[in-house]
């Protein structure tokens, strides 16, 4: 296949940038999305030109450190995958793509594709965590714990941290990542008593970063590769109203 | 048989001796040597600092521990978080001795299937202990959050991975990974919020600064502005992964790396064992020449999966029109007691055998069948898709093939790396105050790892034994005092920014990547599946032929002073040339088969690996020989006293 890319380049965070037009021929596909920009680096290159910037590690969907918009969807057309997992097979020959980096206040542009998203790991040290210091666990077999409510623990702790639900959201809220985790560690006993104040301090962390406020969109469980659920948000704002109630 | 003496290619020199484990009987050991350990008063710690590098399990539990014991911690990472680190990519599960299900587990057994799985090449007092450690790891991960996997009992639930017959592998779906890593990494944000761990993302580890013998500091590029750093502390840990990608096609990710070990070997640190690589049977075989990685299904898999090719060579029909009776389960038919859960050095070699005979499937020939018609009709499809549903969807976007209608087509590929810095009981390297953890070091696995041993490593070096070695070696602080301006560090700085102007000026005409593939696919040829000492001396030649070439025709585009990804890439290549020549190097060196290293000149009637424990009992630890010099070998004798040594046998 031949495929017609128009691609954000900036060069810094202080550059405005622009979208630039390439061409990439005789695509397998079987390629991945990435693979594809992969080639075209290499062309570039060759030719001295400096080649596209982008964030990928594991390429398996995991690691969350990819993350590109494209034709206007965060992670692409493809319901519940990852941009590294998009195949040029969900494409065809001729096509035109535009590709862009997240784009949210509190996420900066650094160069091209990469955006900075410290302020995840900021929300995370604000309370998405259980007090646990090494060595002072007891035995694991000590709690049980429902199996329903471990697999739904579980299905809210796949998050993978990618920050498409904060790119797909008009609001630019962070509540879908937020309402992940204090649904992760507020569904075990294990995650009781900092339960209140984990859904408070990761809220007003966000707030502070710049996220957006929820209204109840769902483009943000829309994009997200995780199929992260929206009814997480309800379950995070009883939290918070029950945290503030107990407060008083 | 003769043993090894001086070659054209290395030189022997000193033996080496681990002088920290106790001596007293190996079940004794760890609680002996923490108990004579010195200790840091809580008051002292804040005044002691540690830059660990590595977020992973290893270097992410050490981190948050260490910080929460009190030191001054700063941690890197390569990724912009460091949840991201490759950890996170591990889906089997872990091991634990817990005996949960009563079938018969225990310290001993997870000891002896260990060293037994690792064709008796570990040292015996680290299994042990990493064999005692794990029955905590679990206790401290589940505290954490961590949502493993549970029964209706609401007790946790238990797997079998390959080379054991006891279910003691705890798992979360096929994310265990994933979840273990997010509970370090919070518990290290924790750390970080606190204001005990400085944490430095994006920021890359380029070399290693040593003052009057002892490690006590890094140069690291910010990936982000370019500018090269100096940072200094009492004392360096190194958890920064495996050095798979030297292959160029691996399960590992993208960004994994040799740099941080090599650079750290370079000033003294020596190699154990490089040539021990783990080529797991389960990965999706490879679709093309622009193909970036390769990605694991899981061993997990194995527990229902069966594993078959034609009988016939050449049988092209699809897999559903191929008879019961003209299917080779060849596991099953060659290895009765073990079947499909066979060591997985064992099962990629049988897989490649298959090959080599024609047997293969998929395009190129370079595939088996993992089928699990047989469990869906006996377990149901609901019960196969809770178990396996991830990998499941997995294998069909990559592959656009749907795993529940077709048998999926799996192949060996790189997977992990057994070898690393060579280390002592208390984990501290031959460079005084350089510790290293994780799959960074060579200790635990002998020559073949088994499945869900790795992130039991990790946790167990991260959360447990680190933290009480390096205390003993804080106590002897403060040592001389040494910014950032001293001598010593000015000068490996100096040097990293003049390595990266190198670089930068060759401006010549092949791509970082046309390198980084040539020499994987040298690696993979010869220093692969299969070697022979013919092929190995051929592929010394290739590897400085063409690390010659990249020197003088590589084309590094942009400068230092931006995100410069070509850049970072052009600096690890160049690690992986010189790491790849001296795999080469040991491989052609230990004439004989074990583990994963197989030999093709050493092999057992049947083509099982034959071991020659008179000779090549012993860990190689490799010392720098100089650019242009040759690698001197140490060895370290592997003594077994708890554990007999035998062939092993899985049939
Ligand atoms: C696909 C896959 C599946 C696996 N499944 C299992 C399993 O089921 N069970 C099991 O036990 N094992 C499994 N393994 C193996 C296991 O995951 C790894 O061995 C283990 O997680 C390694 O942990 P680590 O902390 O040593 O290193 P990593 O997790 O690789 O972390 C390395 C860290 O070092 C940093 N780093 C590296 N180089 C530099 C540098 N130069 N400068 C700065 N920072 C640097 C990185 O940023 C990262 O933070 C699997 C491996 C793979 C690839
Ligand atoms: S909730 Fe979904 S989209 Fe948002 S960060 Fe997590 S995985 Fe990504
Ligand atoms: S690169 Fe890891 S999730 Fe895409």
């Amino acid at each position: 296949m031949n495929i017609t890319l128009r691609v954000w380049r900036q060069r810094n965070s202080d550059d405005t940038g622009q979208m630039q037009t390439y061409q990439v021929t005789d695509v397998s596909p079987d390629m991945s999305f990435l693979e594809m920009l992969d080639v075209l680096n290499e062309n570039l290159t060759i030719s001295g030109e400096d080649p596209i910037a982008f964030d990928s590690d594991c390429r398996e969907g995991i690691c969350g450190m990819c993350g590109l918009v494209i034709n206007g969807l965060a992670h692409g057309p493809k319901e519940r995958v990852t941009t590294c997992q998009l195949h040029m097979r969900s494409f065809s020959d001729g096509d035109v793509i535009d590709v862009e980096p997240w784009r949210a206040e509190p996420f900066t542009v650094i160069k091209d594709l990469i955006v900075d998203r410290g302020a995840f790991d900021r929300i995370i040290q604000a309370g998405g965590f259980i007090t646990a210091p090494t060595g002072t666990a007891p035995d694991a077999h000590a709690v049980p714990v429902p199996k329903l409510d471990a697999d739904a623990a579980f299905d809210a702790a796949t998050c993978i941290g990618c920050g498409a639900c904060v790119a797909a959201c008009p609001n630019g809220s962070a509540s879908l990542f937020v309402a992940a985790k204090v649904t992760h560690l507020g569904l075990l006993p294990q995650g009781q008593p900092e339960r209140h104040s984990r859904a408070l301090d990761m809220v007003a962390q966000a707030d502070l970063e710049g996220f957006g406020g929820c209204t109840q969109i769902g483009e943000c469980t829309a994009a997200c590769p995780k199929g992260i659920q929206l009814d997480l948000i309800s379950r995070l704002n009883r939290d918070v109203l029950g945290a503030l109630a107990h407060r008083g | 048989m003769s043993s090894v003496s001086d070659t054209q290619f290395f030189t022997v020199g000193e033996p080496l001796v681990d002088t920290k484990a106790p001596a007293v009987p190996v079940n004794l050991m760890w609680d002996e040597r923490r108990f004579q350990a010195k200790l840091v008063n809580p008051t002292n710690r804040r005044k002691r600092s540690v830059i660990i590098v590595g977020t992973g399990l290893a270097g992410g539990a050490a981190a948050a521990t260490l910080g929460e014991a009190g030191y001054h911690v700063k941690n890197f990472c390569y990724q912009d978080s460091p949840r991201r680190a490759h950890s996170i990519a591990a889906q089997g599960g872990i091991n634990a001795a817990k005996n949960y299900r009563n079938d018969g587990d225990s310290v001993h057994r997870l000891f002896y299937d260990t060293v037994k799985g690792g064709d008796y090449r570990s040292r015996e007092s680290n299994v042990y202990r990493l064999s005692q450690v794990s029955v905590e790891i679990i206790d401290q991960c589940v505290a954490q959050g961590v949502p493993f996997a549970r029964e209706y009992g609401g007790l946790l639930d238990n797997r079998s991975f390959g080379g054991v017959q006891v279910s003691r592998t705890f798992y979360a779906r096929g994310q265990t990974g994933q979840q273990l890593l997010l509970g370090a990494y919070q518990a290290l944000e924790r750390q970080i919020g606190a204001g005990s761990v400085e944490m430095y993302t994006r920021h890359e580890m380029l070399d290693l600064i040593i003052v009057e013998g002892r490690a006590r500091g890094i140069v690291v590029r910010d990936m982000v502005s370019g500018e090269i750093e100096t940072h200094m502390a009492d004392v360096v840990v190194l958890g920064t992964g495996g050095y798979g990608n030297v292959f160029f096609l691996s399960t590992n990710a993208m960004g994994c790396n040799v740099t941080a070990t090599w650079r750290a070997h370079r000033k003294g640190a020596y190699f154990g064992n490089p040539c021990y690589t783990q080529i797991h049977p389960t990965c999706i075989p490879v679709s093309g020449e622009y193909q970036s990685k390769l990605t694991l299904m899981s061993e997990s898999l194995r527990n229902d999966g069966r594993i078959w090719v034609p009988k016939e060579a050449g049988d092209n029909r699809d897999a559903r029109q191929i008879p019961e009776d003209e299917r080779d389960y060849y596991l099953e038919r060659r290895y009765p007691a073990f079947g499909n859960l066979v060591p997985r050095d064992v099962a990629s070699r049988a897989a490649k055998q298959v090959c080599d005979e024609g047997r293969g499937v998929g395009p190129g020939g370079r595939g088996v069948y993992l089928d699990f018609a047989e469990a869906i009709t006996r377990l149901g499809r609901k019960a196969v898709e809770a178990k396996y549903g991830n990998l499941f969807e997995m294998y069909a976007q990559i592959t656009g093939e749907d795993p529940y209608v077709t048998p999926m087509r799996i192949y060996p590929a790189v997977h992990y790396t057994m070898g690393g810095l060579w280390v002592d009981y208390d984990l501290e390297s031959t460079i005084p105050g350089l510790f290293v953890i994780g799959e960074a070091n060579f200790s635990d696995h002998g020559a073949n790892r088994l499945g869900a041993s790795a992130l039991m490593q990790g946790l167990s070096d991260g959360y447990f034994v680190l933290p009480s070695t390096i205390a003993n070696y804080l106590a002897d602080a403060p040592f001389e005092a040494a910014d950032a301006s001293h001598p010593a560090a000015v000068e490996v700085t100096d040097a990293v920014r003049e390595r990266v102007q190198r670089l930068l000026a060759i401006n010549g005409t092949r791509t970082v990547d046309s390198f980084h593939k040539e020499l994987g696919q040298i690696m993979w040829e010869y220093c692969g599946m299969e070697r022979t000492a013919e092929g190995l001396t051929k592929a010394i030649g290739l590897i400085r032929a063409l690390r010659e070439e990249f020197w003088t025709n590589v084309r590094v585009t942009g400068t230092n002073e931006e995100l410069n990804q070509t850049l970072e890439r052009a600096g690890r290549v160049a690690d992986f040339f010189e790491l790849g020549e001296l795999m080469c190097i040991d491989a052609l060196h230990r004439e004989e088969s074990c583990g994963g290293h197989f030999r093709a000149e050493h092999q057992t009637p049947d083509g099982e690996a034959l071991r020659d424990d008179e000779n090549f009992a012993y860990v190689a630890a490799w010392e720098f020989g100089g650019d242009g010099g040759s690698p001197v070998l140490h060895k370290e004798d592997l003594i077994y006293e708890a554990i007999e040594m035998k062939q092993r046998s899985y049939k």
